[in-house]
């Protein structure tokens, strides 16, 4: 769905995107994460063909961009940054405008294509009151609407989540999910973290222009070779696991080891209590952290 | 994408009052001089200002001698510059690029809707200029459908129509010529703001030089130095001389500020 080579773009003396190698495969939830500053607009930017790359390729939907723009984007539906509207004017009339705009929009039925959109992102019953008067959550919900108008093949959404709460939040993961299962690539880029893992099936990571990682979600949570228990018998169990525990904070063992059953029976056995027990896996915190450094908004002195 | 341009200008609130304000002003001068009967001398002032109060008939060619100088393009500088400028301050521009909107088209629709604002404008002016010196200035001595010329010889009711529909083409053009100075401002700044001040920038210095005797090698030049060269077709026989100057002029201005806009857009990074 997108693949790009050696992507690059230089505004001035900076290098905001540095040779990026982006592959997004059809049917994927792919997750762009990076620090502020990081060079994730950029990329969204240059994969629209809003702006031009200093060198590489961009390929969208199989084609080439920005060279076939006019074939590509009618498929491709976009919140880039913030969603942005007229703010004299009201949602509908905003959605007729851009409708109207390009191509694939009957005007025959365009109210109802409207009215089926604001429904679906949670604005059906949205009145006349001009953009002036929505708020953040609001804004960000119609320029999803905007981006889904066209029934798009693929979904680029810049910070879908930004301004929304958490009931926001949750609507829109959920309307992305069934969106995909239903046969839409979606790509967002965000530096929320938690947010992409339960979203997404496959992460890109970005840091300082570069894509430092490129993996299905699953492939990254590999077992940390540690268990974790929670028991009210802590002491039995320490004295019993000997050696093998690596942290204990009260009741919460770390226990050295990745065969939970086998662990667990030795407890049993032992007539140790059982809260909990887990392998511990790496989260995409620990996976993200360990690739990026600080970012852009962090000045730290020399 | 031209109705969608042109359905945005009919929504923008500032639109309307720009043309309120500049049919108003005429208004005001004919009040003041209906009300003292004090006019310019001929030769002085306002073109035909002098001749309205024996024939009201003459007073929408006033009006338009008022407004075209200054307020006419000060309203058109202010469109203009909003043209790009305006869409990429709200954000609105990256999303019609992807909607997709070719960057050619979008630019073409500006400038349709560009010119369809001058037009409304001065049939506007023109036609509360009219009523307003039926209301205020006796009809002269002719009767109602003729005009003295400026050459003194009458002209009749059709002979006037058509002089002011040619009129309105020269003011046209000749307000293109700010609207693509401004429009390429627009395009290369994302301040409306800014574009518009620039295009204004570029008329108070040109006005400026016309008057200076120094600059006069230069003065056929300037983009305002015909712009009151429409008066001409209230002359018997038309003289021809400036208003050919002044279109061709202005078409220069045109071509050229509307080619640079074209080729700065075309390969513009849009990052607002």
């Amino acid at each position: 769905m997108i693949r790009t080579q050696a992507l690059t773009k230089r505004f001035g003396s900076i290098l905001a995107v540095d040779h990026v190698d982006l592959d997004v495969r059809p049917g994927d939830r792919y997750g762009l994460l990076g620090p502020n500053g990081s060079g994730k607009t950029t990329v969204v930017r240059l994969l629209l063909g809003l702006i031009f790359a200093t060198s590489g390729t961009c390929e969208v939907l199989g084609q080439a961009m920005p060279r076939n723009a006019r074939r590509v984007l009618p498929d491709v539906g976009a919140v880039v940054e913030a969603p942005a509207a007229y703010p004299h004017l009201s949602g509908r009339t905003n959605l007729a405008l851009l409708d109207a705009s390009g191509p694939g929009g009957p005007r025959r039925t365009r109210r109802a294509r409207i009215d089926e959109m604001l429904t679906r992102v949670g604005l059906g019953g949205i009145d006349n009151r001009p953009i002036r008067a929505y708020s953040l959550g609001m804004r960000q919900r119609l320029g999803l609407a905007a981006a889904l108008l066209h029934h798009p093949r693929l979904l680029i959404l810049d910070e879908p989540t930004n301004g929304l709460d958490p009931r926001g939040i949750r609507d829109v993961r959920d309307l992305l999910i069934e969106l995909n299962s239903g046969g839409v690539t979606i790509f967002v880029s965000s530096h929320l973290l938690a947010e992409v893992e339960q979203l997404c099936t496959r992460v890109g990571v970005m840091d300082d222009g570069r894509l430092v990682l490129q993996e299905d979600l699953a492939t990254l949570r590999v077992p940390t070779g540690h268990i974790a228990v929670t028991t009210p018998d802590g002491d039995a169990a320490v004295a019993l696991l000997d050696g093998r525990i690596a942290d204990r904070d009260g009741m919460r063992l770390v226990v050295r080891g990745s065969d939970v059953p086998e662990l667990n029976a030795l407890l049993v056995r032992a007539n140790i209590r059982i809260d909990e027990i887990v392998a511990q896996r790496r989260t995409l915190e620990d996976v993200v952290l360990d690739v990026t450094g600080s970012g852009a908004d962090r000045v730290d002195a020399g | 994408m031209i109705r969608v341009e042109l359905a945005k200008l009919i929504r923008r609130p500032r639109v309307w009052v720009a043309i309120v304000l500049l049919c108003l002003l005429p208004v005001i001068v004919a009040i003041f001089i209906a009300s003292t009967r004090i006019v310019p001398p001929p030769g002085q002032g306002g073109a035909f200002l002098s001749a309205v109060l024996s024939n009201g008939l003459l007073y929408p060619a006033a009006a338009m001698a008022i407004v075209v100088p200054l307020f006419l393009p000060v309203a058109v500088a202010v469109l203009a510059g909003d043209a790009v400028a305006g869409e990429a301050t709200t954000g609105t521009l990256r999303y019609l690029l992807i909607r997709p909107v070719g960057r050619s088209r979008l630019l073409v629709a500006k400038l349709v809707a560009l010119t369809a604002f001058v037009l409304a404008a001065i049939v506007a002016v023109l036609a509360t200029s009219f009523v307003t010196g039926k209301v205020l200035f006796p009809s002269g001595a002719a009767g109602q459908s003729a005009v003295t010329s400026l050459s003194g010889t009458t002209l009749t009711g059709s002979q006037i129509v058509l002089r002011l529909v040619a009129s309105l083409a020269f003011i046209t053009i000749s307000m293109l010529g700010v609207a693509a100075i401004a429009v390429f401002l627009s395009t290369v700044t994302t301040s409306p703001l800014g574009a518009t001040l620039g295009a204004l920038a570029v008329l108070v210095a040109s006005e400026l030089l016309v008057t200076l005797g120094a600059a006069s090698s230069i003065a056929p030049y300037l983009p305002t130095r015909y712009w009151l060269a429409w008066v001409d077709f209230f002359r018997q026989p038309i003289l021809w001389r400036d208003i050919v100057r002044g279109v061709g002029i202005q078409a220069a201005y045109v071509v050229v500020f509307l080619g640079a806009a074209w080729a700065n857009f075309m390969t513009k990074d849009v990052t607002s």
